[in-house]
């Protein structure tokens, strides 16, 4: 209780798990909505403007609350990981000012355009709009996955003569091949969620019969999109992502498998319980060759286990880290099989009569967010315990005049609010469910139908 | 090279505190200069389009001081914590009642949105006004340029010190004055009718009290931080704010006597400008004053980032902050005119 660094890594987790809930729903939703504007432009039938305009509204609920959470971590950096921010602001805060000078300024410049400018500006300045936030959001995501890929794999640096760290390449440090490879891993799972939610939006709509025409396009435009995205994202971008981790993180590639022992022919585990104490892995199911296989190419490839690096190099929560890289992984694979009938459902056209499957793809929206979570879980604790891998400790990093109590109080308040939040949040998204899709000027504005009369 | 980035630093907190000091003036003043639905609905249309982009002027100013003087970052962030998070909670509750209150239109909940946004609008100056206290009386930095202060301790000014003391609290009132006055200057320019009226009344009333706090905070100013004051009226370039911050005032007078409006809302931001920058041009290159021992200091020295880091920001942003113009001029270009409510469902 004592120690403050349990509270400042708790609190951190906490607010950036709660914040990342909102962008990677709304870069998903980015692109899709240019999508269907683009495929407005293209018929020139208004029921998709119809269905953009739908998910624009959805799209501003959650980017507010992706602003408002997403404040505090910026300033959280200086608050409670000061020693980290002295250490490695020099480089960090150059994409972390970028994101506000390139990305932030854009997106905010722009959203009430998209949101409430419809009538004001001519549809092409609308559509126009729609693509600078896509452009904003994605880009804000690059400096984000960069900062972060920094403190994965460092490169573009020098240790500076007062010991903290000093750019030496720009460009070394924004295309670094981790933060290219991270980013069209973290991308693609966005466009996962963004998918599923719109599948699953859709399949309430035909389970229930209301807007029967806006749930085709729903689930056509859900389920292409998903089932592309879920394929990427296990392979090239999963697996790219995999085969950096086994070169630069050993020994996290080897916590994430459980794998205590070296050897060739590495297994990947399909099942199983890692026993920190006996240091092996009880109960596995495993896929022999193919660990060696997909993180250096061959099957006769060694992959060392955790026992031949130095103990105090070892994540410090191994079985957190090996849970959260299964559901991940399991995760990824259960939305490409449910994407895959799905898709070949669709285009057999019998998607709309399958209740089944559309349960399935109703009920499935929560996984992608479990799934994005566990895959941000398994980077971040894959990193320990190193807060910049190999140059600072994650123990080193925090701010030195914060007592535990104080933060303690802090992360207790953030519970509270964001509780609050959660709820306002679910209220005017289920709002603008039951109003549905409907026409500019027709069914009026969402407010004339108090409880959110449908108007299918 | 450091000095341009101070200057840069200076540029964008200078930039937030006109832009979102206006959206702040007018959230704290629309409980009173709006009393329907349909006037406070003309108040979040003058702002609504606007509000975002200027708390990104914020993060932008954070962004670059972590890359420019990370020390300065991490030692005043994690010294100031406990307000940093007040800050923080307030920005949440801000952006959430201004995006929310339109969604759902029972009476309730848009009275209960406006008083939270009409509080946390007049919190946010009180606490940004006594953080630039804090800067100005100084913190008890430790040698090793990290420091810890309690909210409170006996007020007085003198060591051991909290973040609230009678300066501090007397810079956050002056604050919470210049700012909402600010305010009313933007929504004399911005709306029209009964709203205008009213933001023109509050306008005149407030001005004046700026114009008779200024000095009395001047002078308190003289009992925590001398050399300030000694450097404001010797150095050529807070001289020149000094003179700025005056033709500011003068045209707020003229502008609001004359109803050329847009005028005192220029003079006004003017103003703000010219204090900030008198303040900044008479500390540096003190960024975070240490007391009692001033050599303690963090300064644009002592505690920026390395060369190659300051270079490599030229590159990129000038470009940034270019584009940033334009789109704030784009935005007050599209919104030009006066702000009418919006049809509801369709705006703030």
């Amino acid at each position: 209780m004592s120690d403050p660094l349990l509270w400042h890594r708790l609190q951190f987790a906490f607010t950036i798990v709660y914040h990342y809930l909102f962008p990677q729903l709304t870069m998903g939703l980015a692109l899709i909505i240019v999508v269907m504007k683009t495929m407005g432009r293209r018929s020139g039938n208004p029921r998709w403007d119809d269905a953009a305009r739908f998910w624009i509204r959805i799209f501003g609920i959650n980017f507010a609350m992706g602003v408002v959470t997403g404040v505090p971590m910026e300033f959280q950096f200086g608050t409670n990981w000061a020693r980290f921010s002295e250490f490695a602001g020099g480089i960090i805060g150059q994409t972390l000012a970028m994101e506000g000078i390139f990305a932030f300024f854009l997106e905010s410049s722009f959203l009430g355009l998209l949101v409430f400018g419809e009538r004001r500006l001519s549809a092409r300045a609308h559509y126009l709009t729609s693509i600078a936030l896509f452009v904003g959001s994605w880009l804000s995501a690059y400096f984000i996955v960069c900062t972060n890929a920094f403190m994965q794999h460092p490169v573009g640096y020098e240790i500076g003569a007062n010991g903290t760290l000093q750019l030496v390449s720009l460009r070394a440090f924004l295309f670094s091949p981790w933060a290219l490879a991270q980013y069209a891993h973290t991308m693609v799972a966005a466009v996962v969620t963004g998918a599923f939610v719109v599948t699953a939006v859709g399949a309430y709509y035909a389970l229930q019969r209301v807007h029967l025409e806006q749930a085709a396009r729903f689930l056509r435009v859900g389920v292409v999109t998903g089932a592309i995205a879920s394929l990427m994202s296990a392979f090239p971008t999963g697996d790219l992502q995999a085969k950096l981790v086994a070169r630069y993180q050993p020994v996290a590639l080897a916590a994430m498998e459980g794998r205590f022992e070296s050897g060739p022919m590495a297994g990947i585990v399909l099942i199983g319980q890692p026993n920190l104490r006996e240091e092996r892995l009880d109960n596995p199911i495993v896929v022999p060759g193919f660990l060696s296989f997909l993180a250096y190419g061959t099957f006769h490839s060694n992959v060392r286990g955790l026992k031949a690096f130095p103990r105090d190099t070892w994540p410090d929560n191994i079985e957190l880290l090996y849970y959260s890289f299964h559901v991940m992984a399991g995760l990824g694979t259960l939305f490409i099989l449910i994407m895959g009938v799905a898709g070949l459902l669709e285009w057999r056209r019998r998607l709309l009569e399958q209740r089944g499957m559309l349960w399935v793809l109703m009920l499935a929206f929560p996984f992608p967010y479990i799934a994005n979570t566990a895959g941000w879980m398994t980077a971040e604790l894959g990193r320990q315990p190193w807060l910049v891998y190999g140059l600072m400790r994650t123990a080193d990093g925090a701010s030195p005049t914060v007592h535990s109590g104080t933060v303690l109080f802090t992360l207790i308040g953030f519970t509270g609010l964001y509780f609050v939040l959660g709820l306002l949040f679910l209220f005017l998204v289920s709002r603008e469910i039951a109003h549905g899709p409907v026409p500019l000027d027709a069914g009026g504005p969402i407010h004339a139908a108090p409880g959110g009369v449908s108007h299918g | 090279m450091v000095e341009i980035w101070f200057a840069i630093a200076v540029v964008m907190i200078g930039g937030y505190v006109v832009l979102d000091g206006f959206d702040f003036g007018a959230g704290a003043l629309h409980l009173f200069v709006a009393r329907n639905d349909t006037e406070r609905r003309q108040v979040l249309a003058a702002i609504g389009p606007y509000w975002d982009g200027n708390e990104v002027w914020l993060l932008a100013s954070g962004g670059v001081l972590f890359l420019a003087f990370p020390k300065v970052l991490a030692s005043g962030l994690s010294g100031f914590y406990f307000a940093i998070f007040l800050v923080l909670w307030a920005l949440i509750l801000r952006g959430i009642a201004i995006e929310f209150r339109s969604h759902v239109e029972a009476p309730l909940w848009r009275a209960a949105w406006d008083a939270v946004f009409g509080v946390v609008s007049l919190a946010l100056p009180l606490l940004f006004g006594a953080a630039l206290g804090n800067l100005v009386r100084g913190v008890p930095l430790s040698s090793d340029g990290w420091f810890t202060l309690a909210l409170f301790t006996d007020f007085s000014a003198r060591p051991p010190v909290g973040i609230l003391d009678w300066y501090t609290i007397a810079a956050g009132a002056f604050a919470v004055v210049a700012i909402v006055a600010h305010g009313a200057t933007f929504l004399v320019w911005k709306t029209d009718a009964a709203v205008q009226a009213r933001s023109r009344r509050a306008a005149i009333t407030l001005y004046a009290m700026v114009a008779i706090l200024w000095p009395l905070l001047t002078l308190a100013t003289w009992f925590v931080n001398r050399p300030m004051l000694t450097a404001a009226v010797s150095r050529p370039l807070s001289l020149l704010a000094l003179l700025v911050a005056v033709a500011g005032l003068a045209a707020v007078a003229a502008g609001l006597r004359r109803h050329r409006e847009l005028m005192s809302f220029a003079g006004s931001a003017a103003f703000i400008l010219g204090i900030l920058a008198a303040t900044a041009a008479s500390i540096f290159p003190v960024m975070l004053r240490a007391i009692p021992d001033e050599a303690l200091s963090l300064t644009a020295y002592n505690a920026s980032a390395g060369p190659g880091s300051l270079r490599a920001g030229m590159w990129w942003w000038p470009a940034g902050f270019a584009l940033a113009l334009v789109y704030l001029a784009t935005l007050f270009a599209l919104h030009r005119g006066k702000a009418a409510a919006a049809r509801q469902g369709e705006g703030y």
